[in-house]
């Protein structure tokens, strides 16, 4: 929680010394406030002022990290509740599991899997980012050799789960290079798994059964000094957890509390299609970290959606680069249409097209991010703007014919565009989900 | 460190509402529905906070779509081209809690049907099924201003659900619901403000605003799910702070839009698993992740998403 100038002006000597270069005590403390001036620079504050300032400047959710290189990932330092507020800063990361229990050649073939669960959707990779390694056997050996294999096997981000130090401390000597998360450390085992974080350099997750004792647990594990924590709640329903998630950043973010203020993970079991409905609700309600145990691309691809759908920017449009798209395999007679660089307009207008299953080209002309009527309103889709874009991209070397088809909402536009561009203009529909029937009555 | 308490609780809440009519209430429904009360935000504060259970209901098309992907066509095969048998199916087979007749089929560009059809295919579904109803015109004003009142004359008494009301076009729908004793949804294109605007017209007509459920446009998974979620987001928090025009249940259109998507559609898309598992989990996702936003009733199709979300909802809504 930020402070206000008036509280950090308690804090200081009040000797108006102007050794820091203000010329009072309150106008430092204002200075501060703004984040003009950096504490340092008064040379007589005191211990407790500087462990209160610092405290209250750090962010209400701590930022935890694990993994390297390119694979690394970042969780936390969530600052709302509500995307349409800000935003939501890290899209949250999605793992699979595998257990220490199967043979080399099963655990080779799933490392495999898991590794291939990568997509492209609008130009953007998407995939799994971690791996988690569960030591069902209760075996240190075999939770060793397993953290072994999936460090040969695989590049992505290591989660180690077991609640028992022994086999903890076997399979993070193979792989603490790779900066794991490892936990988890339970009422029971924390000082001990503490310890291993600490040794190791690696964040650890605290599980409790409920947020009093994991906020209980948190201080204890901090107090070892272990300060990267994420968070899980264990033992009940998944009512109950989904509640409790809600409560931990209601209450690490508008109120404070700091030992809550850690980012989050969540298990998730169940068939196929039930992880993905949980999945999905712990993406949305505050995970961040989401483990599920299926390996089904179908299963996957639509949670990883959906961490892309709801971690965007509310405030930034996503944009398709503007050029020529083909659809399909078009020649030289096929339609041609334009449509806006705003990317749901363009998407939808795609999947239609695709539907019609007539080869086409889309021109997609750079509205800044605007839908057809709001940038046709602001003046970015005109006669001028559609004629360049033609121009730019040389829509006329690949088609024989000279006809544009035009959204229906822009109908207005069709004199001019005609003047501008010499083409013969011909006005598709106003919904583009009538135009797979469009394009099957006037184009053929 | 003891845990602070969460005292930021909100006055307001969303409206509860009833759909349906049973005999004693004057019409021939076997049960009602009930959605809405939320007094907080999804997962937020107690338990008893939360609204009602989320409901689904299925989609059910007055003539026999000609669009639909294969997925959808090996569901209801043998019931497309009777809207009776097919909302039957969806009651006793697959659990839907209302059943949605979308007249499609009186579209001009579709099948232009009039309203004897309309009002037949409505008596055929009121006969077959007792669950409470929803009916949805064809988004062509003019054509819904001729057919949509027969059939809410048809169903008079029934407490359904009809609409859909816009900006534009919400003056002979509004009173027809009014004078048949029907709720209404209100349709706004992810916009707030025009949402609350239609709810005033219909309200200065003098419609109750207790008896509208607000259609906000329903974006799909990919798709713009994110404007969808954050403006039903928005509308709860609006509900919850007191705001009467905006204190609503909502549903949304999530078999539609879902199914549209190229992940359910795309037979050859290597890598992405079999199409047959894609599409039912497009819907799916679509659905619960609205649910998470604060919807009231969900339109669906497939039976396999029905059963995921259903299962979800009870789990978390138990």
């Amino acid at each position: 929680m930020a402070l206000t100038g008036l509280e950090i002006f308690k804090l200081l000597p009040k000797t108006n010394c102007k050794k820091c270069g203000k010329p009072t005590c309150l106008a430092f403390a204002m200075a501060l406030a703004q984040k003009r001036a950096k504490l340092e620079e008064c040379p007589d504050v005191s211990d407790e002022a500087k462990e209160k300032l610092s405290a209250a400047s750090a962010p209400p959710m701590r930022k935890v990290i694990f993994g390297t290189g390119d694979h690394q990932v970042q969780v936390g330092q969530e600052t709302v509740c509500f995307r349409h507020e800000e935003k939501f800063h890290n899209p949250a990361v999605l793992g699979v599991t595998v257990s220490d229990k199967l043979d080399a050649e099963a655990m080779k073939k799933r490392i495999e899997s898991i590794n291939s669960l990568q997509f492209e959707r609008i130009g953007i990779k998407i995939g799994v980012r971690t791996i988690t390694i569960v030591n069902d056997s209760g075996s240190p050996e075999l939770f060793a050799k397993a953290a072994e294999a999936v460090k040969e096997g695989s590049d992505l981000a290591i989660i180690l789960v077991t609640d028992l130090p022994d086999a903890m401390a076997a399979a993070v000597t193979k792989v603490k290079d790779r900066i794991p998360l490892i936990g988890c450390a339970t009422p029971k085992n924390a000082e001990a798994m503490a310890k291993i974080a600490a040794e190791n350099k690696c964040p650890l997750i605290a599980k409790a059964e409920s947020i009093e004792a994991l906020s209980e647990l948190t201080e204890k594990i901090s107090g070892s000094g272990v300060e990267d924590i994420v968070l899980t709640i264990d033992g009940e329903s998944v009512k109950d957890k989904l509640y409790n998630y809600s409560r931990i950043r209601v209450l690490s973010l508008k109120k404070g509390f700091r030992p809550l203020g850690y980012p989050t993970i969540s298990f998730v079991t169940g068939s196929d299609d039930d992880q993905v409905a949980l999945g999905v609700s712990c993406i949305c309600k505050y995970s961040g970290i989401v483990i599920v145990d299926t390996i089904e691309p179908y299963a996957l691809l639509p949670m990883l959606t959906a961490v892309m759908n709801i971690f965007t920017d509310p405030q930034k449009p996503v944009q398709v680069e503007p050029k020529i798209y083909s659809i399909g395999e078009p020649d030289e007679n096929s339609p041609v249409m334009f449509t806006t660089n705003f990317s749901l307009t363009y998407y939808t207008v795609e999947s239609d097209v695709e539907a019609s299953r007539i080869p086409s080209y889309i021109l997609v002309v750079d509205t800044e991010g605007t839908s057809v009527l709001t940038a046709y309103s602001g003046d970015k889709l005109n006669e001028k703007t559609v004629a360049d874009a033609m121009k730019k991209y040389g829509i006329e070397s690949m088609v024989k014919h000279r006809k544009l088809i035009i959204p229906g909402y822009v109908a207005v536009m069709s004199g001019k565009l005609e003047e501008a561009t010499n083409w013969e203009i011909m006005v598709g529909p106003r919904e583009c989900s009538m135009l797979p029937k469009y394009l099957k009555e006037v184009w053929n | 460190m003891p845990l602070p308490e969460i005292t930021d609780s909100f006055t307001g809440s969303v409206n509860r509402i009833t759909l349906g009519a049973t005999k004693e209430n004057g019409g021939t429904r076997t049960n009602t529905v009930t959605i809405g009360g939320a007094r907080n935000v999804v997962y937020g504060g107690s338990f008893e906070d939360a609204s009602e259970k989320p409901v689904i209901a299925m989609d059910v098309l007055d003539t026999r779509p000609r669009d639909w992907p294969d997925a959808l066509v090996q569901a209801y095969d043998d019931v497309m081209d009777s809207p009776g048998d097919w909302a039957k199916k969806c009651v006793e087979e697959f659990g839907a809690e209302l059943i949605c007749i979308k007249f499609d089929g009186i579209h001009p560009d579709k099948d232009d049907k009039d309203a004897d059809h309309a009002v037949k295919v409505t008596e055929e579904v009121l006969k077959s099924v007792g669950v409470p109803l929803i009916l949805w015109g064809s988004r062509n004003d003019e054509k819904d201003n001729q057919v949509m009142p027969k059939v809410s004359g048809a169903a008079k008494g029934e407490k359904c659900l009809i609409g859909t009301i816009s900006e534009i076009n919400y003056k002979s729908l509004t009173a027809i619901a009014m004078a048949d004793g029907h709720y209404l949804i209100s349709e706004a294109p992810i916009d707030i403000n025009i949402a609350k605007q239609v709810n005033i017209l219909a309200s200065d007509m003098g419609f109750p605003l207790e008896r509208i459920v607000t259609f906000q446009a329903t974006g799909a998974l990919g798709y713009g799910i994110e404007y969808a979620y954050s403006i039903q987001e928005r509308q709860r928090l609006a509900a919850l702070t007191g705001d009467k025009m905006m204190a609503m249940p909502a549903i949304c259109d999530v078999g539609y839009e879902s199914w549209r998507a190229k992940e359910a559609k795309l037979e050859d898309a290597p890598g992405w698993g079999s199409i047959a598992d894609r599409g039912p989990m497009w819907e799916a996702t679509t659905a619960v992740c609205l649910l998470q936003a604060g919807v009231d009733i969900i339109r669906m199709r497939h039976p396999r998403s029905v059963a995921v979300v259903k299962n979800f909802i009870n789990k978390v809504w138990s």
